[in-house]
């Protein structure tokens, strides 16, 4: 009974029954709800950019993989050009043109993700690359913001009609809607204050709900929150970048609205619209482009929020989550460098402990 | 009692169920036992017997030489049929010089040291020299010999003798069932050696996921004052001395010093059993528990096996293999280390053997690294095994260095938790063996380099006296062509005495 077993590495001989693959699987499961609910709400020409988008991560990431010599079906399988291609989708205005979401997807897979390395490589938030690139190259294709037209409802686009919006270009004018951010944005260029433009965006509990103007991410707080918690909860992220940046966020907010009110909009305001909670949620935790320790994932966090709400209310664009993700983005590898944990029996600085004082 | 925090860890399927419930039983005299010269850490054995000499159970065969050593014993009684090469327990299957003992099936035991009548009034150099003469090595796997931590007594105020009943790998029950079975010897061996190191506490540290060892341990431990049980945390690697530490005391060792700097010494169950059996007996450590499972093996076990059995032995006397073995373990799961070849036999330091199958071990061809940072949040150690392992695949050892690989114990938790099964731990083994070789490079050149130094100005100097001596001479001439003769001379001496 003179069995040899050839070990091929040392141990350990255990290994948990996470993968990758299941990572990713249980961040669409946790946006699956929302986004099933938005793409009921901004009904077929939704569905057909979302396809659209999904379907050109997925076949860019196929090229790139080929052209790089890798592993094709094995690298498909981990489902990240999915889930890149479903983010960014959700974050495109829901009734673009297709071509919207294909450019888009190349920038995303093919610059943002595979001209660094592919998976894991990558600096920037792919899906945030894609939609930015797009919002300051096509900045009227990106704004077309429509109201709700849920499926089946009286004058919601039939399925031909969706056909000719996704692949034709044309938008009904009368269907066209500014999303909130946008639309105090405007009104405040104008000369109006924060106070009176209010009025006119949907209620608290309608921008909570979903039943307002913007892009399928932005919209349906309730769902995409709940998605987020289910990935706390599976311990997929932390709790560490969506409070500090959804904090940060809330408080300058509402400091400054404290202030000055008929320039700054509440903390509230800035918490349920826009981006935040999907920024918050599912993209500025993109594993890839945030800090790894937890410290670090708070300053990034902070960083983002700070930003957000800088841009929202100084720059150019109404929104700014994604500007904000980035320019975090390009900061990951200095945070990483610095807050780096404390060795078991060193100090900061890697040296021995000394005997007599405790840490 | 109060416990402290400790950093990271994680909590692997721990599948002990497969042998807690089993009791101990003694594995049926082999036909031959194979007892390396080298069980443990430091100097092998100097063998004390030679082919054809009949021994009795207990009978020293290996004597210790050097500062760090162990002595070896006949396990049971026989003829020794050679001393000769035999592959070791080790990841390598090297082999390594083996005395090969014939059992005779008397098991008779040789004439034995007194048992030390009263211990705890005794020298406790007394107790150090017998616990050294009965060949006592740390059970826990490690195998550091145990008097010489012991002696640290002499050298060192100490306040605590923690006693590891953590058993924090999977799988392992060895210590769980020593400690249920064998209590009052394990509690007697841990008075006996707090009295050799001079500590006036006992803490006996056991992982919550023992219910019965602990209430069994703390009965045992409550005739004595001094002694406390302590249930920790089922956290892997809670097991581990400084992270034991930690956990009980709250104190966090320095890198680069030992528990005992603290004033805290730890010593396994299993090895406070030995202790017992020697100092009260004078029966040397012959025989270890020791957990044969996995999902491989047909009947799981714990068995007491003599030192020197054939694992094949052990394997067959638990009905031999239900399915193909991916991998066979000397030890537990997490920080184990594969077996080459089932003839190896067991050794003082075998906790375990198990016999795993693909599923157990779950391992994975490796893909990209996703930064999802698990394996720094668990990291016991505090160290980025993200960081470290990319320098190490650029071979770039220096940095690696730098963010601490060398302080990694390989507990195996990255590896474990990594959802892209990138094998982390076998990137730190091999950057930690190529530091020290580059270490060992960089002494020896530094020695070379001394040397040579010495030479050349031993060189210099003979050759300045010679030119002084040459001088005095100047005067009377013809004697040159001597004086270059003896120079020559001079010249290959240094050579052959470098």
């Amino acid at each position: 009974m003179s069995v040899v077993v050839s070990a091929k590495k040392s141990g350990p001989f255990a290994h948990g029954f996470n993968s990758v693959q299941k990572t990713m699987f249980t961040v669409l499961l946790a946006l699956a709800p929302a986004t099933a609910f938005n793409l009921y709400l901004f009904g077929w020409p939704a569905i057909l950019l979302f396809a659209v988008t999904v379907g050109a991560c997925v076949v860019i990431e196929a090229v790139c993989l080929q052209l790089a010599g890798k592993p094709v079906a094995a690298t498909l399988a981990d489902c990240s050009a999915v889930l890149t291609g479903w983010l960014l989708a959700m974050s495109l205005p829901p009734w673009a043109p297709w071509w919207v979401g294909v450019l888009a997807s190349v920038f995303a897979i093919a610059i943002a993700k595979h001209a660094f390395g592919g998976l894991g490589q990558n600096v920037f938030n792919p899906a945030m690359v894609g939609r930015t690139v797009m919002l300051i190259s096509f900045p009227v294709a990106m704004t077309l913001w429509v109201a709700p037209h849920p499926l089946f409802s009286p004058g919601a686009p039939g399925f031909a009609d969706a056909l000719a919006i996704t692949f034709g270009g044309q938008i009904p004018d009368t269907m066209s809607a500014a999303s909130a951010l946008g639309h105090i944005k405007t009104e405040l260029s104008r000369g109006i204050p924060v106070t009176q433009s209010i009025i006119q965006v949907p209620d608290l509990m309608d921008m909570t709900l979903g039943y307002r103007a913007g892009s399928l991410g932005e919209t349906s707080l309730l769902l995409v929150l709940a998605g987020g918690l289910f990935l706390m909860v599976k311990r997929v992220i932390s709790w560490h970048i969506p409070a500090s940046m959804i904090g940060s966020l809330f408080l300058i907010a509402a400091l400054f609205h404290a202030i000055d009110p008929a320039r700054f909009a509440s903390g509230t305001f800035h918490l349920v619209s826009g981006a935040t909670f999907l920024g918050a949620f599912f993209i500025a935790t993109d594993y890839v482009t945030s800090p790894v320790s937890k410290s670090g994932q708070i300053i990034f966090g902070v960083g983002v929020g700070l930003l957000t709400w800088s841009i929202r209310n100084f720059a150019g664009y109404p929104e700014g989550v994604a500007f904000a993700v980035l320019l975090m983005n390009s900061l990951t590898p200095i945070i990483d460098q610095y807050t780096r944990p404390r060795a078991f029996g060193r100090n900061r600085k890697g040296e021995p402990l000394s005997l007599e004082k405790k840490p | 009692m109060k416990l402290f925090p400790v950093r990271g860890g994680i909590h692997p399927e721990y599948r002990k169920d497969l042998t807690s419930e089993k009791a101990i039983v003694v594995l049926p005299m082999s036909a031959a036992l194979y007892i390396p010269l080298q069980q443990h850490i430091g100097a092998p054995a100097e063998v004390l017997v030679t082919a054809g000499d009949q021994v009795k159970k207990g009978q020293m065969i290996a004597r210790n030489q050097g500062t760090v050593s162990a002595s070896h014993h006949a396990p049971t009684s026989g003829r020794i049929r050679e001393i000769t090469e035999v592959a070791a327990p080790h990841p390598s299957g090297l082999p390594q010089t083996t005395i090969i003992l014939e059992p005779d099936g008397k098991d008779e035991w040789g004439e034995l040291p007194e048992p030390i009548a009263d211990p705890f009034a005794a020298d406790p150099r007394a107790i150090n020299d017998r616990v050294a003469q009965s060949g006592i090595v740390g059970m826990g796997g490690a195998a550091f010999p145990s008097a010489i931590k012991l002696n640290l007594g002499g050298q060192k105020k100490l306040e605590i003798l923690l006693l590891n009943g953590a058993e924090c790998e999977p799988y392992l029950t060895c210590d769980d069932r020593v400690m249920r079975e064998h209590a009052d010897e394990v509690v007697d061996g841990a008075r006996i050696m707090a009295h050799a190191l001079g500590t006036p506490r006992i803490v006996i540290g056991i992982e919550q996921n023992k219910p019965q060892a602990i209430e069994l341990m703390t009965r045992a431990a409550s005739v004595f004052s001094n002694v406390e049980v302590v249930a920790v945390p089922v956290q892997y690697p809670m097991g581990s001395e400084r992270h034991l530490v930690q956990a009980i005391t709250g104190i966090e060792t320095p890198a680069r010093k030992l528990t005992a700097d603290l004033g805290i010494v730890v010593h396994n169950v299993s090895t406070a059993r030995a202790v017992h059996h020697a100092v009260r007996f004078g029966r040397p450590l012959v025989a270890r528990v020791v957990t044969v499972s996995g999902g491989a093996i047909r009947d799981p076990k714990n068995i007491l096996a003599p030192i020197g059995a054939r694992i094949a032995d052990l394997v067959e006397f638990c009905g031999g293999f239900a399915a193909r073995p991916e991998n066979v373990v000397n030890g537990g799961p997490m920080m184990g280390q594969p077996l080459p070849s089932l003839d190896a036999p067991v050794v003082k330091g075998t906790s375990g053997i198990l016999a795993l199958t693909a599923e157990e071990i779950n391992d994975r061809p490796d893909s990209a690294c996703i930064r999802c940072g698990n394996c720094i949040t668990i990291c016991p150690c505090g160290l980025s095994p993200v960081e470290m392992s990319a320098f190490i695949r650029k071979d770039n050892l220096e940095m690696a260095a730098k963010l601490g690989v060398t302080d990694c114990f390989s507990c195996g938790s990255c590896s474990w938790v990594c959802p892209s099964h990138i094998p982390l731990v076998h990137y730190f083994n091999y950057a930690k063996g190529a530091l020290r070789d580059q270490e060992n490079d960089r002494r020896k050149n530094e020695r070379i380099k001394t040397l040579a130094e010495v030479r050349t100005i031993r060189i210099e100097k003979a050759a300045e006296a010679k030119r002084a001596a040459l001088a005095a001479r100047k005067p009377a001439a013809g004697t040159a062509p001597a004086a270059g003769a003896s120079e020559a001379k001079a010249t290959t001496e240094e050579k052959v005495n470098p």
